[in-house]
């Protein structure tokens, strides 16, 4: 799941070096933590969230047959 | 994108010399003459050499595989990826077994994933480069199509008998489109969109 996160995000952004992905896996949800270069953001962000609903829609699906809840944040 | 200058005796040497240095074909680059260069006199005095500017074409096809197969394999799903590389579209065609996966609910992960394709492939273009992405999975858009069109019809023979407006579920643009489209020639109804992004939704009404 994390490299999942980390292909979409590192493909989008400018600085594909300073992307970083955290896992914190709990029993039933594994929040999965995404870190990019400030001037970034955006291109992970998008207008009105556009492209974080997009990514966490395909984590989502990636995530059924692991039958777990996946909470993508970006900080 | 890659792209160098390189100086010949004539246009043509020079974009030779530079499909040489960058090891392609003609066809996979854009060429730019900066300077056409001249003999000068006798060949002796003023001869300036041509100049030309070669500038690799970018691969939106390759792009997008790459994308692609490396998101899928993160996914465990395992299809074939067919690309079509049209004017200003691409059109990608996912074929392989349950691909239910990567359509979601109403579509909505295959738009998710459109919509990152072309985010991925337009990178760095600018708005007149863009190139619109068409991601398909097992016929699912044309499929979604023809039942759009059956529901639209349906819908207007109801409100033709009932002379009362039925307003759809939120769909969108795409698929607000194509009901649109289905019921524009239609005698007795018209149809508009109302609300806002991403809860915009189709009316269909009596004509006045």
């Amino acid at each position: 799941m994390k490299e999942l996160v980390e292909v979409i995000a590192k493909s989008l952004v400018d600085n594909p070096d300073e992307v970083q992905v955290k896992e914190i896996s709990g029993e039933q949800s594994v929040i999965i933590e995404l870190k990019v270069a400030p001037e970034d953001m955006g291109k992970v962000i998008g207008k009105q969230g556009r492209i974080a609903k997009a990514i966490r829609t395909v984590v989502k699906a990636a995530a059924i047959k692991e039958n777990k809840r996946v909470i993508v944040e970006i900080i | 994108m890659k792209s160098i200058e390189m100086t010949g005796k004539t246009v043509e040497d020079a974009i030779e010399a530079a499909l040489k240095e960058l090891g392609v074909k003609g066809d996979s680059v854009d060429v730019e003459i900066l300077d056409r260069g001249s003999k000068g006199i006798l060949g002796l005095i003023g001869a300036k050499p041509a100049r030309v500017k070669v500038t690799l074409k970018k691969d939106y096809a390759a792009i997008a595989k790459s994308f692609l197969r490396d998101v899928l394999d993160k996914m465990c799903v395992k299809c074939e990826i067919h690309i079509k590389d049209e004017d200003d579209v691409l059109k990608i065609n996912l074929v392989g077994q349950r691909l239910g996966v990567l359509i979601g609910h109403r579509g909505e992960t295959l738009d998710a994933l459109q919509f990152l394709v072309g985010l991925v492939i337009n990178k760095d273009n600018t708005e007149a480069e863009h190139k619109k992405v068409i991601l398909d999975a097992e016929n699912y858009r044309k499929k979604r199509e023809e039942i759009l069109i059956g529901l639209a019809k349906k819908l207007a023979y109801k409100v033709q008998k009932t002379n009362k407006c039925v307003k759809l579920e939120p769909m969108n643009p795409y698929e607000r489109r194509i009901i649109h489209s289905a019921l524009q020639d239609h005698p007795y109804v018209t149809t508009y969109s109302e609300g806002e992004e991403p809860f915009r939704k189709v009316v269909i009404d009596l004509k006045r």
